[in-house]
């Protein structure tokens, strides 16, 4: 039951709604509607002066084998990403689920790599399989696996995958255990009692009562690898070896900054806008419908 | 269809022991109501049965066959639980064929069956709903089909109708009963409700503190109890429980109250003065001209009958159940307590004789 208030005033509400559309509006849409305009521009090489030049940068940006490399990149970090995360959460959290023993502590410890920094945990993960002073990196060199992801690019995909994805696992870890703590104990004990074995039990009960949560950490971790793993990737390999971990949210960094590429810049930026608002009305029209039972 | 043998069934938890070796022969066909305050231990007892919990020691057998070590799946059981547990994603249909599709049977053979309880629970209508589109007394139904359609060896009901509003809760018990009659599956139900009980079960477990306080018909769980306690846990208003001394070498008691009362069947043993516990149920005190004076502290008029609670000399509480209109608070009526209708209780609170 909401209670609806009315306002007698226009004065309160706005005052009441003015912090929030301030930073909606400072930090969200004046970027956004530059990001928009500049997207339309073309700055001269020494960016004295700027003219309109209509959707050619799209056409330029979309034509561009090295931005379709970036975006085959993406869809390779951010699917691979996602379901590493989303795979070892779950079971983990199923685990942790049944652990009675330690299993506050068990939770504690599952869920601090969130508390860390992009920046930080992808620094982690460098010293852990750098080719030379890396643990791992050492490790795998002495067994004969020639490791060197500043080298191969497919090793230097597979470690921002996985430092990108271990961020992750914590996030994922806290809702599937939160969903796997709201399915009732009865259910689980009437499935057993018709005969279902634990594997089977996960398949037809646990799994589909997740599915809504599942459906959510999905589109979540999406977005993540799509925007928030510059950080770790441009701590761990600047989007080398050449454009092997260059992601689409890195190119526009690559573009914008050091390249000095504004029209570009721009326009890609757009075109990841457009991307996330689809991801986020295909999570509101799914989760709002699904996620009861 | 099976016999259920329970034989020296304990549970610990950590320090603390929550069965004491229960014993329970159950025959093919039986329904077994076992009934107690919550803590007693019998949803315990259930879930040991159903192999959702393991015993600490003894032994349970389904049809002679040592089940202990056995898990659920392997039990050949069905079981109904408080809060229907039924399976939120699946329609009616779903919920009720997924213990066949375990069990590998073909698709027409589980049709047949499904459709078959569904038409005895009257929930054919229902097949395609989900769970949450389902009231309370039609979930009951869909739990109850689901332990059906298996066509089990044993039913378990664990406080199945307590979710129900008090209507429903009657028409459900009936229902329930008739069903188990007609099914004759044998049936394990744990409620802590003593009318329940007393309806449902062919004999009752009545529990206390772990142990099978009483195991007997309902009559006689009612007529003789075992204990005081068994005493007053059935019946509804509880049995008084009059302090008294044994006198008559044996065959009468003296009340504090007052009187003395001589057995109407036979002696006890035991020296004069030794104190006894008298048991009188409320709806066997009458009213008579040269009876023992209750000073009526509350009144609870029923219609056709008055609870009347009071204090007889003494001091001692005393609840009669009378075919009288209400009598006012502080007024005095003479009562008198036939001793054919006494259970005499020794300190210890166990039955003595009769």
């Amino acid at each position: 039951m909401r209670k609806k208030v009315i306002f007698k005033g226009i004065a309160l509400p706005w005052l009441l709604l003015l912090p929030q559309l301030v930073i909606t509006g400072v930090f969200f849409f004046w970027p956004a509607g530059q990001a928009i305009y500049g997207s339309f521009l073309r700055e001269d090489a020494f960016g004295l002066s700027r003219e309109f030049v209509g959707l050619e940068n799209f056409r330029d940006v979309l034509a561009d084998p090295n931005y379709l490399a970036a975006g085959w990149n993406t869809v390779v970090f951010s699917s691979s990403v996602a379901i590493g995360a989303l795979g070892v959460a779950l079971f983990l959290a199923v685990q942790a689920d049944k652990a009675i023993r330690g299993a506050d502590a068990y939770k504690t410890m599952l869920i601090w790599p969130y508390a860390v920094a992009p920046a930080v945990a992808a620094v982690l993960w460098l010293f852990m399989f750098h080719p030379q002073i890396g643990l791992f990196g050492k490790a795998l060199n002495g067994i004969g696996i020639r490791w060197d992801y500043k080298v191969n690019g497919d090793q230097a995909m597979l470690l921002v995958i996985m430092a990108a994805a271990w961020k992750q696992v914590s996030y994922n870890f806290i809702f599937f255990l939160a969903g796997l703590q709201s399915i009732p104990r009865a259910v689980l004990e009437a499935a057993a009692i018709d005969g279902a074995r634990p594997v089977r039990r996960f398949w037809t009960i646990i799994f589909p009562l997740l599915a809504p949560t599942s459906f959510f950490l999905l589109v979540v971790n999406i977005v993540y690898a799509f925007f928030d793993t510059f950080g770790t990737i441009h701590a761990l390999t600047q989007g080398g070896p050449g454009q092997a971990t260059s992601t689409l949210i890195y190119k526009v960094y690559v573009d914008g900054v050091q390249n000095l590429n504004f029209g570009a810049s721009a326009a890609q930026s757009v075109i990841l806008m457009a991307i996330v608002v689809a991801l986020t009305a295909v999570q509101f029209r799914f989760v709002e419908r699904k996620v009861h039972y | 269809m099976a016999t259920l043998t329970l034989s020296a069934v304990r549970k610990q938890f950590g320090s603390t022991q929550v069965l004491h070796g229960i014993d329970l022969d159950v025959a093919d066909g039986e329904m077994i109501v076992v009934v107690g305050a919550s803590g007693c231990g019998k949803s315990t007892l259930l879930r040991i049965v159903a192999g959702l919990e393991t015993p600490s020691s003894g032994i349970v057998r389904i049809d002679g066959r040592d089940v202990t070590a056995l898990e659920p799946a392997d039990r050949d059981i069905a079981m109904v639980f408080q809060n229907y547990a039924l399976y939120p994603h699946m329609s009616v249909f779903e919920n009720m064929a997924y213990g066949l599709k375990i069990r590998g049977q073909a698709m027409p053979e589980i049709k047949r069956r499904v459709a078959e309880a569904a038409e005895m629970l009257e929930i054919g209508p229902l097949l395609d709903r989900k769970p949450r589109q389902l009231s309370g007394g039609q979930r009951q139904r869909v739990a109850m089909g689901r332990a059906v359609v298996r066509e089990p060896k044993l039913f378990l009901f664990d406080e199945p109708l307590s979710n129900l509003d008090a209507k429903l809760r009657v028409q459900m018990r009936a229902e329930i009963r008739r069903l188990q009659k007609r099914l004759g599956v044998t049936s394990l139900f744990v409620t802590h409700d003593q009318v329940e009980a007393m309806t449902l079960g062919d004999r009752l477990v009545v529990m206390h503190a772990g142990r099978a306080a009483q195991v007997a018909s309902p009559m006689e769980v009612w007529g003789r109890p075992a204990d005081t306690y068994v005493a007053g846990f059935i019946g509804s208003p509880a049995m008084n429980f009059l302090q008294a001394t044994l006198a008559g070498g044996g065959t009468a008691a003296t009340l504090k109250a007052g009187p003395t009362i001589a057995f109407a069947d036979g002696a006890r043993p035991g020296a004069d003065g030794t104190p006894l516990t008298i048991g009188i149920r409320p709806e066997h005190v009458t009213v008579s001209p040269d009876g023992l004076p209750l000073t009526v502290d509350l009144v609870e008029p029923l219609g056709s009958e008055t609870v009347i609670h009071g204090r007889l000399p003494g001091n001692e509480v005393l609840v009669a159940r009378l075919p009288i209109a209400a009598s006012d608070i502080g007024a005095v009526l003479p009562l008198t307590l036939p001793a054919s209708a006494f259970h005499v209780f020794d300190a210890a609170g166990v039955r003595m004789g009769g």
